[in-house]
């Protein structure tokens, strides 16, 4: 790369052109035209790397179309959008669906307590639900691992000890963290979504193994976890009503939560940048002007020389 | 004579002043424009921030 900068610019880069001849660059708007053989360098690395790019998005694009698996359809998130943060409410009851649930079975290892502390829960909430699980904790003086009720600092425990058990108690199948599982999967929320409601009735010709259900969204269709949301399969403390559809929606904006926990401190920033960047363009513009003005109010006068 | 030109005079022509000036400009526009971007972010937000539905839960 190296190479090829310093072959297109040769060793201008590094000419000392005095004091005048850059000013006058920056405010000329005509510049010395290019030479053969820069110009055959950057026309062809304008070639090659269009071509690539091009040829990239080309084998993404066939790859997408050549999967068995139903794409997720796009959903109405009310997250969606440059200034938009989480529902509150909506990350508040995913996390009762995933308590109630899918706690069963998956792990949450990188949630700790404290980070539901006001996003949606009080510290005192927060540290009821802490209290309310067994931490294993230890050593103690004589070197014995125990059990104690857990706190704000502790992260949310995990169902099975290890990978090993979690697959002997799943058929084999290994239920993942749910931590980082909406940036991991392609379509994020839409994915989680169209997965938990789009269970059906394989297909005729789909052979599915003990223990396997058949599911479009799923990567081959044969997924190891049974459908788990129904509707009234969890209980909601705000009282909304509990149909699968709800479950799934709320559960799905909590695992956005899970893995972008700032999200809305990101909506935030697209806002202050906007506003910064107004600024500093109004700033550029002035500056501009300011600099072009005796440019653009000279006037040249030629006082020919008289031979006489 | 305008009040740009006795700003320019009594505060940016003299170093110490003029870094005084700096300071305290950084400090105010700082202060509001946090405050009004924070503002912007909770009304187009509005109900959905813990902010507003923490009363429900907080005895
Ligand atoms: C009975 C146990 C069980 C419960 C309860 C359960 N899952 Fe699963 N889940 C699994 C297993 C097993 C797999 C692995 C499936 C496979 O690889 O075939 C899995 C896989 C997943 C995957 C990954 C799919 C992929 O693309 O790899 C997601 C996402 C998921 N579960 C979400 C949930 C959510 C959300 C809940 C709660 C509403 C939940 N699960 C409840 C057992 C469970």
């Amino acid at each position: 790369m190296a190479a090829a900068v310093g072959r297109i610019c040769g060793a201008r880069l590094l000419k000392n052109y005095g004091i005048v001849t850059p000013q006058v660059c920056q405010l000329s708007t005509g510049a010395q035209g290019w030479t053969r053989n820069r110009k055959i360098w950057l026309s062809t690395l304008g070639v090659v790397s269009g071509g690539v790019g091009a040829l990239l998005f080309a084998l993404e694009q066939s790859v997408q179309a050549s999967g068995s698996e139903a794409h997720p359809p796009h959903q109405p998130w009310s997250h969606d959008g440059w200034f938009k943060s989480l529902d509150h409410a909506s990350v508040r009851r995913g996390y009762e669906v995933y308590k109630q649930v899918c706690k069963a079975c998956h792990s949450l290892q990188y949630i700790a307590f404290r980070n539901l502390v006001n996003v949606t829960h009080t510290e005192e909430e927060a540290k009821a639900e802490a209290a309310d699980v067994m931490i294993k904790d230890g050593p103690d003086e004589e070197g014995n691992f125990f059990e104690r009720p857990g706190k704000l600092s502790d992260y949310l425990p995990s169902p099975y000890p290890n990978e090993n058990a979690a697959r002997a108690a799943n058929n084999g199948a290994y239920p993942p963290d749910l931590s980082l599982i909406v940036s991991g999967r392609k379509g994020g929320e839409d994915y989680i979504f169209a997965l938990l409601t789009g269970y059906m009735e394989a297909p005729a010709g789909v052979v599915l193994r003990e223990g396997q259900n058949y599911n479009p969204y799923f990567p081959g269709g044969a997924i190891s976890m049974a459908q788990v949301l129904f509707d009234e399969a969890a209980e909601y403390s705000d009282g909304t009503v509990a149909t699968a559809s709800q479950l799934a929606k709320d559960v799905s904006t909590f695992l956005r939560w899970c893995s972008e926990p700032e999200l809305d401190e990101r909506r935030l920033m697209t806002i202050k940048s906007m506003g910064m960047f107004t600024l500093m363009a109004v700033v550029a513009y002035y500056f501009k002007r300011h600099k072009w003005s005796t440019m653009k109010s000279r006037k040249l006068a030629y006082k020919p020389v008289s031979k006489k | 004579m305008s009040m740009w030109a006795s700003l320019n005079r009594s505060v940016f022509k003299k170093t110490s002043t003029f870094f005084l000036a700096a300071a305290l400009g950084t400090f105010f526009f700082e202060r509001s424009f946090e405050l009004a971007s924070v503002a912007i972010f909770e009304s187009l937000n509005k109900g959905k921030l813990w902010n507003d539905i923490k009363h429900k839960y907080e005895h």
